[in-house]
């Protein structure tokens, strides 16, 4: 069963006043930086989403949460729709997901101590029966920080021990799905292993479903079932995680797999080099939006946006797509 | 706090303040300990008498003492102050958080109603409303108050839109936190930092705004003492004794250097900013 | 010595918390030699932040420097006054903080803040907008013409980032100093940044300290790698002879664990079993004893010390010690 569905969403933010758009005679002041966005996340199975800066990850998991307003599309948990629920339906919404930030330190209220940021959620939904202070510690045992953190404030941690504060934080309300913004960014390879072994084991075992956003590739391979590829707030590709990497079929994907720097210094990478700027959402490119970049553009490429065209569970927008 | 303070020792001019607020804190609030007479018994055969040790700094011209009436008129002049700027601080946080946190409408009214305000000399505003409704003790705590307002109300202002693009308030929202909860545990304590310097700061200013409003007869109504009507009294008698006149401007030159000392150290104390800045 | 842009010698760095002394950095050497790109990698919390605030002097209030010093251009970072190291910081020395939002304000436009830079040099207003936009250009933020009138909060957590490189690259500084800059950008980025990075390099000769979790990177752009484990210099050597040839068991544990160089899928990446030290009391002998893999009866009560494996490259470790 899905746990979460979402259908043909649009997030769109305003850059310009009315009165900007009026004098200048701009007749949408918005850009879109989520647009046309499918997919659904099974119980108990890992969404990755992987994509340029700016091209609209964050954006969309916010709207996912409900943090922005989606302009159109539908956002379905567990068979109810997300965009349409009360201030009280919202709550309990919030009680069954959790985040976890991009920004480890700034996600954190500076005043507060570790202790009292773990057991927030607790708080914030009046689950007084606990005793609170032995949860911190559990939680902060669970992700390998000793007992006396609970008395640091945000800035007197490093950074990967606040990113291990928040995966706590996120864990506190064992939520059934965890919003996970760049989960890893900022950990050394070590501590990487064990938040995202912690990650699979909370999967494992309370069937957790996850929707992990990150830049790092040799991650998602090990973690994730589905996967998608973002590029101007639309899906470029979008399936099995061990086919998109075994046969990328949009040449953004195998640029992408190409350009992954590996640990060896005499590597030399047969690369997919990218030529070109990264278009911007004020002025989005006629046709297929990644024409102005790609290696393999014909003249069709610059009049029609391709659909999401392929077979079974695996989806490519573009009218070339890589042979095997 | 133990580092604060000793940092504050750190600084002589912060000492020198914090050395004349407590002063004036002290003799203010142990006035009725430490004055010699009743500040507003009369004893006509005494009357403007100079500096003795029967009367420290002398007496007016009714006879009162002057020393006792200077402890007295600071115990009226803080006390005006710190109710009315308690006032306005309350006041001006809420305002400066609804206007900063909610919606762009009610944002624009407030700064509108603040810039108002603000528009009207202080002084002028001051003479007006003693006009309308008489003088008096709570007419002065008014006016102070709807003057501080909006310079307060600003600074929260522009604190809270700062702090509201921050990841942590949204981090917030995302666990189901109500507004009053951002607003009460998150923002709160990050805004009242800066303002408690900048109320310090303005106590010097409201004091002698009192002073002048009761040096000008619309303040504090006789006979209670009050440096404003103890200068006042000084001044008509200036031909006779030089006494008075000093008695009431000494206190309020030392206090005004002495909150401005100590909210300046405070200011580069607690901002961390101002000394980190690149 | 002249030949080095940065050398750091013997630097200890405490912070006071309430549980005690916490000693965050201990005798630490580092050499960035001009011209070249050094890398630092090692677990979250060795010190890696707070050997760049040491640099720029930017420590937090509770910390303090019991010794070393910090040779920059010749002269002793510690020991200038705020002033002249107000000088130093922006022009000579530019850094890229971890976090992207500390360096930049959210109230202000990008534009405003990135022409306010430049308050140094005397150009006329349209000429310090022109080379914001270029620098923007240059680290691939698209239109940046008009992204200039917006605030940081606007901006995707890669761009502030790369907004931040931009501004920090706007100074032609001698020294960069750069903590994670790479973390948010995705691979096609990460690999303009890199070239961007060696570009400057060449062109105006500056050095680059580098840190960095992602291991790919620092094999890709630099010359030289420390690895510091809690708070130690653990090994040092250029970069092909660190990740070919490790010789600290830590080295060896983290190249393992990079799951770039795990070829079969796995739901149980390999970790470091065990858990750093606690810096408030440390351990006697070496500081990695407890989670190292070929530790000997030595290891528990004497410190290793620094000693030359290779040319250049150095490690502290009994296992390479002569006896
Ligand atoms: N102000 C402070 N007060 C007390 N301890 C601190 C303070 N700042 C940092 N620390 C501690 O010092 C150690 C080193 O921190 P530092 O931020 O330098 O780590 P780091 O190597 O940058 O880690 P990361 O890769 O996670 O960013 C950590 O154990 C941290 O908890
Ligand atoms: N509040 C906002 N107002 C206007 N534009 C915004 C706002 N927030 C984000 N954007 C724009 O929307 C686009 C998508 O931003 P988003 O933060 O979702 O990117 P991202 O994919 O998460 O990138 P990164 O990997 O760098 O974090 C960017 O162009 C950004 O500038
Ligand atoms: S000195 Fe011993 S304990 Fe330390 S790393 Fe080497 S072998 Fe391991
Ligand atoms: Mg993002
Ligand atoms: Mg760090």
């Amino acid at each position: 069963m899905s746990v979460l569905e979402v259908n043909d969403l649009r997030v769109r933010f305003r850059v310009q006043s009315p009165l900007q758009a009026l004098v200048r005679g701009n007749a949408d002041p918005f850009i879109d930086a989520v647009r046309q966005v499918s997919f659904s996340i099974e119980e108990g199975k890992t969404f990755t989403l992987v994509g340029e800066s700016g091209s609209g990850k964050s954006t969309l998991a916010l709207a996912v949460a409900r943090l922005l307003p989606s302009a159109e599309g539908s956002i379905k948990f567990n068979g109810s729709e997300v965009t349409s629920m009360s201030d009280s339906e919202l709550m309990d919404y919030r009680k069954q997901i959790s985040m976890m930030w991009q920004n480890p330190v700034g996600s954190l209220s500076p005043r507060m101590k570790v202790g009292s940021l773990i057991t927030e959620p607790y708080k914030i939904h009046g689950l007084n029966d606990r005793d609170r202070k032995a949860e911190g510690r559990r939680l902060l045992e669970m992700v390998g920080l000793p007992a006396h953190f609970s008395q640091r404030y945000p800035h007197q941690l490093s950074g990967g021990q606040a990113r291990r504060v928040g995966v706590a934080r996120a864990l506190a309300l064992s939520p059934k799905l965890i919003i996970a913004d760049e989960p890893t960014a900022g950990l050394d390879v070590s501590v990487q292993g064990e938040i995202l072994n912690l990650l699979n084991k909370v999967q494992d075992d309370l069937g957790v479903s996850m929707f992990v956003i990150t830049h790092n590739l040799n991650v998602v391979r090990h973690i994730s079932d589905h996967t998608a590829i973002m590029y101007l707030g639309r899906f470029l590709e979008i399936g099995p995680t061990d086919t998109l990497f075994a046969e990328p079929k949009h040449p953004y994907t195998s640029a992408l797999l190409a350009a992954n720097p590996e640990p060896d210094p005499d590597a030399l990478r047969e690369q997919l080099e990218l030529k070109g700027e990264v278009p911007s959402l004020l002025n989005r490119p006629s046709g297929c939006e990644f024409h102005t970049r790609c290696p393999f553009v014909q003249s069709q490429c610059k009049d029609a946006l391709p659909e999401l065209a392929g077979e079974e569970s695996h989806h490519y927008r573009c009218y070339f797509p890589i042979a095997e | 706090m133990l580092q604060a303070i000793k940092r504050i020792c750190g600084d002589p001019l912060g000492l020198v303040g914090l050395f004349l607020v407590a002063l004036m804190v002290l003799s203010a609030v142990l006035a009725s300990v430490i004055a010699p007479y009743d500040p507003i018994a009369l004893n006509i055969i005494d009357r403007l008498q100079g500096p003795s040790f029967k009367h420290l700094l002398g007496t007016d011209q009714l006879g009162r003492d002057l020393f006792s009436r200077v402890l007295f008129g600071g115990q009226v002049a803080l006390k005006i102050a710190l109710i009315s700027i308690s006032i306005a601080l309350c006041i001006g946080v809420v305002l400066g958080m609804i206007a900063g946190f909610g919606p762009r409408w009610l944002d624009n009214i407030i700064m509108l109603l603040f810039d108002t305000i603000r528009s009207f000399p202080t002084v002028m505003f001051a003479l007006a409303t003693v006009a309308l409704v008489g003088p008096s003790l709570s007419t002065v705590v008014v006016i102070i108050v709807i003057t501080s307002i909006p310079t307060y109300g600003r600074v929260v202002r522009t604190q809270t839109l700062s702090i509201k693009s921050n990841e942590y308030i949204q981090a917030e929202l995302a666990m189901g936190a109500s507004t009053f909860r951002i607003l009460s545990m998150h923002l709160l304590p990050n805004v009242v930092g800066p303002l408690f310097i900048l109320a310090s700061m303005d106590i010097p200013t409201v004091i002698a705004l009192e002073a002048g409003l009761s040096f000008l007869g619309m303040g504090v109504k006789p006979p209670t003492p009050s440096w404003g009507s103890i200068l006042n009294d000084g001044y008509n008698l200036i031909r006779n004794t030089p006494w008075p006149i000093i008695a009431g401007s000494i206190p309020l030159v030392l206090v005004t250097l002495g909150f401005t000392f100590l909210g300046e150290s405070l200011r580069d104390l607690i901002d961390p900013k101002l000394r980190k800045s690149l | 010595m002249s030949k080095n842009v940065l050398t750091i010698r013997n630097l200890s760095v405490n912070y006071q918390t309430d549980q005690g002394t916490l000693q965050a950095m201990r005798n630490v050497n580092i050499d960035v030699p001009k011209g070249s790109i050094v890398g630092v990698v090692g677990e979250s919390g060795c010190g890696k932040s707070t050997l760049i605030s040491t640099i720029i002097r930017l420590l937090a209030t509770n910390a303090d420097i019991p010794n070393g010093e910090v040779d920059f251009e010749g002269r002793d970072i510690l020991t200038l006054s705020e002033d002249e190291m107000r000088k130093l910081r922006g022009d000579r020395l530019s850094i890229v903080f971890q976090d992207p939002m500390s360096s930049l304000n959210p109230v202000l436009t990008i534009g405003k803040q990135m022409t306010d830079i430049q308050y140094r040099d005397k150009k006329t207003m349209a000429q310090k907008r022109q080379r914001s936009i270029n620098m923007l250009e240059s680290v691939g933020i698209p239109d940046p013409a008009s992204r200039l009138n917006q605030y940081p909060h606007e901006f995707s957590g890669g761009m502030r980032q790369r907004i931040a490189i931009a501004m920090a690259l706007q100074a032609e500084p001698s020294l960069l100093i750069a903590d994670e800059p790479t973390t948010a950008l995705d691979a096609t980025l990460e690999v303009q940044i890199i070239h961007l990075l060696k570009q400057l390099q060449s062109t105006i000769g500056c050095s680059v300290l580098f840190i960095s979790h992602h291991l790919g990177v620092i094999a890709e752009l630099c010359d030289y790698v420390v690895v510091i484990y809690a708070g130690e210099v653990v090994e040092e050597g250029t970069v092909s002879d660190v990740f070919k040839r490790p010789q600290h068991p830590y080295t060896e544990k983290l190249l393992e664990c990079d799951p770039a160089n795990i070829a079969q899928k796995t739901r149980e990446l390999p970790t470091i079993p065990g858990n750093v030290p606690d810096l408030v009391s440390l351990p006697s002998g070496c500081i990695f004893k407890d989670r190292c893999h070929t530790k000997i009866d030595r290891c528990d009560n004497e410190r290793p010390q620094r000693i030359d494996a290779a040319d250049k490259h150095y490690v502290s470790c009994h296992l390479r010690s002569p006896q």
